[in-house]
């Protein structure tokens, strides 16, 4: 069971970066954990540190630029493409973001992002912008999403684009519950199934 | 009513239907490995679930494996750990593990077709976005997350949305020197990295009806990074020729049955696809990417776009890219300095790959500066390339001829290019650090890699053969 999420509001973090890749997100070299937990400390590790040192951060980086911070992470369009690996959404999760906003997000991550109760927002190129804009000019603004009513919105000046979102999936994130609860009490009609749609060469 | 290759197989999977929402969909295959796995075992632990259709699932150990001296315990921890994690996951769970030592151990997308484990019709998927090599074979096969590989084990079952529908078509003869690899790259710098996300992609047309089986993997390998779901080819004699015999095939009565049906799987003459796509042969050259996507690529004797090339928004990240990259817009390819050549990963570690190198360098010798590492895709792959002698060949290069596993590809193991370093990869996916930390990755085939290796820059492989 994961937790629900409805109605977000809070300050961003914009990387207006375009195809950042699940490399990007979190570096292959930190995949040999065996639990979910703790991805957040290498989140974009590579762009984030000099040399893979903590102790020298790279200060152009959004992540490590103190005027920005917030539940929702702002970025460039076709995000999240390349490996599967879901230790990217866990990362952006256990950092502390709720909600990715993108005018386009690769396939992979979308459903990885929504497993893990993160919302992937997808919003058109020209409000991408504007989010941008108003978040770097003023760091302060405040952002909402709404799950429910399927917005995003500019606080300060209330512009706001509607999003799509499956009503399955809508239903899932807002009540807290996952494709496999669903599944799972499908047993009998996926065996059902599997009699019918025997192949006879097949062992 | 006409249907697609992918409807045919789509539509045979399909458990149920929810209105308004996605299908659950039936899978025949999960191939599993150590990296993204060890969460999802927790996740049925936790709910105290048994692996459901355990015979359904295989395992190998492969991205986080040492390349040298396999015999020997992993020296590195948190890797060690991982795979034996695996090890012990299959022994709880009841699932049949092809780990370090097995003669069928290797990269899971190289291992899987070599056993005909990957058979015409049937849905794969497994924790690795490079599942869609097994839609070589006219199958439907794709990358899933952690969480739905816990999906899978629970119930055979995932929850999928039908992709849109694209199709490829690749006429005409291929020039000399140009390969399988060099087509995908093509269509990818046509298309963009993001160019296919959202569709199935069907490649047709007589360039892919006179391909290899190995090439056809390298061409399915590759369409997750045009963003498709997966990639397909309709099975034919070729497809059937390869599957015949292997460790999984089906034998006798079973066989003929087998082919029956499979001949069945191809898009009907008049079935319409969302998007279509058409490319000539003739118009592809030896290809080798520039940038840090796989869609930023160009022929190798053509030049880096000009700034003025490229659109005014899209600009911060060409040139955050080229930066990265140390290149500059607008110059020549040609002729640049390369440090490391990796030949390997699930695109191009099959024995026909190390043929082809091999018959390319045979008297050759590496340039004195370069360092070739030769990774073969599976176990098998690397006996029979001993069997064959090529590692005598490659030897007398001064190549490297290493373990089978992802290796260089993602860097996960010991095996990583030095910050700042050029490397020409037969790999998939040149991003930023992905060979490991500041490591500069051009891809390209695995002639145009063996060309460099021998001269030690960015090489037209047509000049030397
Ligand atoms: S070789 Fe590379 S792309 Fe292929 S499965 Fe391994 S890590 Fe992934």
């Amino acid at each position: 069971m994961g937790k629900a999420i409805n109605i977000i509001k809070s300050r961003a973090v914009p990387i207006a970066i375009e195809n950042i890749d699940t490399d990007q997100i979190i570096p292959a070299r930190f995949l040999k954990a065996t639990t979910r937990e703790g991805f957040g400390k290498n989140l974009f590790r590579d762009w984030r540190y000099e040399n893979d040192d903590e102790q020298k951060p790279k200060p152009g980086f959004p992540l490590n630029d103190p005027k920005y911070s917030g539940k929702i992470l702002i970025a460039g369009e076709n995000f999240g493409c390349g490996s599967s690996r879901e230790h990217a959404a866990w990362a952006i999760k256990d950092y502390g973001f709720d909600v990715v906003v993108s005018s386009f997000f690769a396939d992979i991550f979308k459903n990885n992002a929504l497993n893990n109760f993160l919302l992937p927002v997808l919003v058109s190129d020209a409000f991408l912008r504007q989010l941008f804009k108003a978040v770097e000019e003023d760091p302060e603004t405040l952002i909402e999403v709404s799950l429910e009513d399927q917005y995003i919105k500019i606080v300060a000046t209330g512009a706001r684009e509607s999003f799509d979102i499956n009503h399955y999936k809508k239903t899932c994130l807002l009540n807290g519950y996952d494709d496999i609860d669903y599944l799972l009490n499908m047993k009998e009609e996926i065996e059902a199934y599997e009699k019918n749609h025997a192949l006879s060469y097949r062992s | 009513m006409s249907k697609t290759l992918f409807d045919k197989i789509w539509d045979r999977h399909v458990v149920k239907t929810i209105e308004g929402g996605p299908s659950v969909f039936y899978i025949d295959r999960h191939f599993i490995h150590e990296v993204t796995s060890p969460q999802a075992f927790k996740g049925l632990q936790n709910r105290g679930l048994p692996v459901f259709r355990p015979k359904q699932v295989v395992a190998t150990a492969d991205h986080n494996v040492p390349t040298i001296n396999q015999h020997l315990p992993i020296r590195e921890e948190l890797s060690r750990r991982q795979v034996e994690q695996l090890k012990k996951n299959c022994a709880d769970f009841g699932i049949e593990l092809y780990g370090l030592g097995h003669p069928f151990q290797g990269i899971v997308h190289v291992i899987g077709p070599e056993l005909g484990i990957t058979q015409p019709g049937m849905t794969i998927v497994c924790g690795d976005s490079h599942t869609s090599t097994h839609g070589a074979f006219g199958t439907i096969g794709f990358g899933i997350g952690t969480s739905e590989v816990e999906m899978v084990l629970a119930t055979q079952c995932l929850m999928q949305s039908k992709p849109k529908l694209m199709r490829i078509n690749v006429e005409g003869s291929l020039n000399k020197g140009v390969v399988s690899k060099d087509i995908i790259l093509h269509i990818i710098s046509l298309i963009s990295a993001s160019g296919a996300t959202g569709y199935a992609v069907e490649y047709a047309g007589s360039t892919i009806r006179n391909l290899s089986m190995e090439a056809r993997m390298t061409i399915c390998n590759m369409s997750i990074e045009m963003g498709a779901r997966c990639g397909m080819i309709a099975p034919d004699e070729t497809t059937f020729n390869y599957i015949k015999g292997r460790t999984f095939a089906p034998r006798g009565s079973d066989w003929d049955k087998a082919v029956e049906d499979w001949k069945t799987l191809y898009s009907d003459e008049d079935a319409v696809f969302d998007s279509e796509l058409n490319v000539r042969a003739e118009d592809i050259e030896p290809m080798i990417t520039y940038g840090t996507n796989p869609g930023m690529g160009v022929g190798i004797t053509g030049h880096i776009p000009a700034l003025n090339d490229i659109e005014e928004k899209d600009r911060p990240s060409f040139e955050k890219s080229l930066h990265y990259m140390g290149l500059t817009p607008g110059e020549e390819m040609k002729g640049k300095k390369v440090d490391y050549v990796f030949i390997g990963s699930c695109t191009n570690s099959r024995i026909e790959d190390l043929r082809m190198v091999a018959s390319f360098v045979k008297g050759k010798k590496k340039a004195a500066d370069i360092e070739v590492w030769v990774v073969p895709g599976s176990s098998q792959v690397e006996k029979q390339a001993i069997k064959e002698g090529l590692n005598q060949v490659f030897e007398e290069a001064g190549f490297m001829l290493r373990q089978s596993g992802c290796s260089a590809c993602l860097g996960m193991n010991e095996d990583k290019i030095p910050a700042g370093k050029y490397c020409i990869s037969t790999s998939n996916r040149n991003f930023e650090g992905r060979q490991g930390p500041g490591a500069r990755t051009m891809l390209a085939s695995p002639l145009t890699a063996a060309a460099a290796a021998i001269t030690g820059i960015v090489t037209d492989v047509r000049e030397l053969i």
